[in-house]
């Protein structure tokens, strides 16, 4: 017995592909010989005629063989592409940009000397990024003290107790998370620094970074609270356990992972803020070990000196500590990754 | 044996007393959790509060003038005083300044986010898709100094290219007009950036919003001959309109209040400039971290009143945003 294959007469043939093959080598060498002909220069113009040409022949055809919608939509797709395009090129000249010149100022001893001796300007075998990157994770770790359990327990009264006010509370984190970040600073040192005696610390960036993580860890928790199925939280109950039993036992978890996601996502937030420092941490350039006491460096803070400073040597260091700041973010995103493609909601 | 011979139980048990009150360690629980749950609430309060005491004093100098006047003068003399000129704080030509940058990014940045949102709910196949999400989500992560060092680096050599070609050729409008032909540094450059910045956040929500488009009245326009676009114009858009005007309100939240991408790109001088290509202007946030480092005690109190101004704006905004985004899809961002 034979079994006839189904035809999908939808499906583009031979002659399809071979038309559109012919337009993108036809537009390529297009664009190509007008920009070289006339007054436009570099790879930017080419691109865009070549994106004007290839969807213009396209939709031509298109046009010709069944009609005039159908060239719209030839069209409609061309630009949906350039959209993505778009969105795709910053992102890739960024990393581009950020690999190929971040690399020039790190040498060995880079992560193991500060800056307290050095200018921005001096040599770039000299000087490093030691005590930013002590300040940096001192930032984090406070940070993560405070507003890890303030953005859990407020995923979870939206959650589990769906107490009063749970709609305004939402409302209330997701225009938080929109604040901008200076704002988060200038609270810090208005409530805390200015006319109180109290210096610029690491503590009290850390608590500016914390305004701007809770919201994060709040709504990436609350999401991954709501795909615990409410079958489990019965469950618990029905066996006679209160609800701080089940949540704690039951509810929790079974959204670890989540939640884990949602601290790293937070984490991930903060780790580049630089505006909410300036206000707060005072930046040193040595080596400061107490959070609490005394101007404390952070890499952001680190990168922003550089760029004030102007020189070519400092653009190199604003480069590198901005290749270290990319490659922990990346680091960050790819736990995150690993941590939501394990969850199992069981 | 008959039925009578078994034993009956007591035909009718002692009813068993059903308790609604949570027990103690409940009632700890739920205290805890409800004093964590208002927590954003306190914070936002404090923020506000805070912001309009330290302000307070300068606001009601100025009245209303802070706001309109294009006048931020701090006379302080070189060893400390308070100089004979009283000193008068506006912050007119900033607002203006963050306005003309942030329309600058949405017009940018809004049509090339939906047309890639698109491109990622009805053009790209399963793989591609998953991984331009990861890619949106990665941009967002990115910090905003990487992106002011970007614009300042690699994107004003294109950026001012493109200004040039402008003002060649539309010079006429007086919005592309250049009385001086300075193109470095300008808030068309700085705007350009903004929109780099909010492209993440506006095609993700543009993206979640279009991927509720029912499925049935998809299907329901193929099968009367639509193609990809007539569905698309005469089904998603109508649907989604409302969400994706949402998220374009949060993507100028985020382009409102950008501080160190725009200080760091933007030549920032405080005038109010509607000439989007000339290399001077400056946006609120921008103006505040400038002045910060070397401000008066006085001069710092009419910054926390520009910062309870960006507050307010920012949290209007958003809310606003967040409102119309709920509404249509399931959950706002």
């Amino acid at each position: 017995m034979t079994i006839s294959t189904p035809i999908k007469p939808w499906r583009p043939t031979k002659r399809d592909y071979s038309f559109q093959i012919a337009i993108v080598i036809g537009s390529v060498i297009a664009a190509y010989l007008l920009v070289t002909n006339t007054g436009f220069e570099g790879r930017l113009p080419l691109v865009i005629f070549f994106g004007i040409f290839s969807v213009s022949a396209l939709a031509i055809l298109a046009g010709i063989r069944r009609g005039k919608e159908s060239a719209k939509d030839a069209i409609m797709a061309g630009v949906a592409y350039a959209g993505v395009f778009a969105l795709l090129l910053p992102v890739v000249s960024i990393l581009w940009t950020v690999i190929s010149r971040g690399t020039a100022a790190i040498y060995g001893g880079f992560f193991t000397t500060d800056m307290a001796q050095d200018p921005f300007s001096s040599p770039l075998d000299e000087g490093g990024i030691a005590h930013a990157l002590i300040g940096t994770l001192w930032l984090i770790v406070i940070a993560l003290i405070i507003s890890v359990p303030l953005g859990i327990l407020t995923a979870l009264y939206l959650t589990e107790i769906k107490g009063p006010g749970s709609a305004l509370i939402r409302f209330l984190v997701q225009a938080m998370s929109g604040i901008p970040s200076i704002v988060a600073g200038l609270f810090i040192y208005s409530a805390l620094i200015s006319g109180s005696g109290r210096g610029f610390s690491g503590f009290m960036g850390a608590l500016a970074l914390s305004i701007l993580m809770i919201p994060t860890v709040a709504r990436t928790a609350e999401e991954v609270l709501l795909l615990v199925p409410p079958d489990l939280r019965e469950a618990g109950l029905a066996l006679g356990a209160t609800q701080w039993k089940t949540v704690a036992l039951v509810v929790i978890p079974a959204a670890k992972s989540g939640l884990v996601t949602a601290v790293i996502l937070g984490v991930a937030r903060i780790a580049g803020e630089t505006a909410p420092l300036l206000f707060t941490t005072g930046g040193a350039d040595d080596t400061n070990l107490n959070p609490f006491d005394g101007n404390m460096g952070t890499i952001p803070f680190y990168i922003w000196k550089a760029l004030i400073d102007g020189s070519p040597e400092a653009a190199s260091r604003a480069w590198a500590g901005i290749f270290i700041l990319m490659v922990a973010v990346l680091a960050l995103f790819a736990l995150a990754r690993f941590f939501s493609r394990t969850k199992k909601v069981k | 044996m008959t039925i009578a011979d078994v034993e009956r139980p007591n035909p009718t048990p002692a009813p068993r007393i059903l308790e609604s009150k949570p027990r103690f360690s409940d009632r700890v629980f739920r205290a805890i959790v409800g004093l964590g749950g208002f927590s954003s609430l306190i914070i936002l309060g404090l923020i506000a509060g805070y912001l309009f005491f330290r302000g307070f004093s300068i606001l009601r100098r100025e009245g209303l003038s802070f706001i309109t006047s294009y006048e931020w003068v701090s006379s302080i003399n070189t060893d400390g005083t308070l100089g004979s000129d009283p000193s008068t704080y506006g912050v007119g030509a900033m607002l203006i300044g963050t306005l003309v940058t942030a329309a600058i990014a949405l017009v940018i940045g809004v049509p090339v986010s939906v047309f890639a949102a698109l491109y990622l709910t009805f053009f790209a196949p399963q793989r591609i898709k998953r991984a331009l999400i990861t890619v949106v989500d990665l941009m967002a992560a990115f910090p905003s100094i990487l992106f002011g060092l970007w614009g300042l680096y690699v994107l004003m050599e294109p950026g001012m290219y493109v200004a040039e070609l402008l003002n060649k050729y539309l010079g006429w409008i007086p919005l592309f007009a250049v009385p001086v032909p300075v193109f470095l540094r300008s808030p068309f450059i700085a705007g350009l950036v903004l929109a780099v910045m909010i492209i993440p956040i506006v095609t993700a929500i543009s993206r979640e919003i279009f991927s509720q488009t029912p499925l049935d009245r998809i299907q329901a326009a193929y099968a009367l001959g639509a193609t990809k676009w007539a569905m698309i114009k005469n089904v998603a858009f109508p649907y989604s309109y409302s969400g994706v005007v949402g998220g374009a309100m949060l993507g100028l939240g985020r382009a409102m209040g950008e501080t160190v991408a725009v200080f760091t790109v933007l030549n920032i001088l405080y005038q109010a400039n509607f000439q989007i290509l000339l290399g001077a202007g400056g946006n609120l946030a921008s103006h505040i971290i400038l002045k910060f480092g070397e401000a008066s005690e006085d001069e710092i109190k009419a910054l926390m009143a520009s910062g309870f101004v960006l507050f307010l704006m920012t949290l209007a905004v958003n809310m606003i945003a967040n409102f119309i985004v709920s509404k249509t899809g399931r959950r706002g961002r």
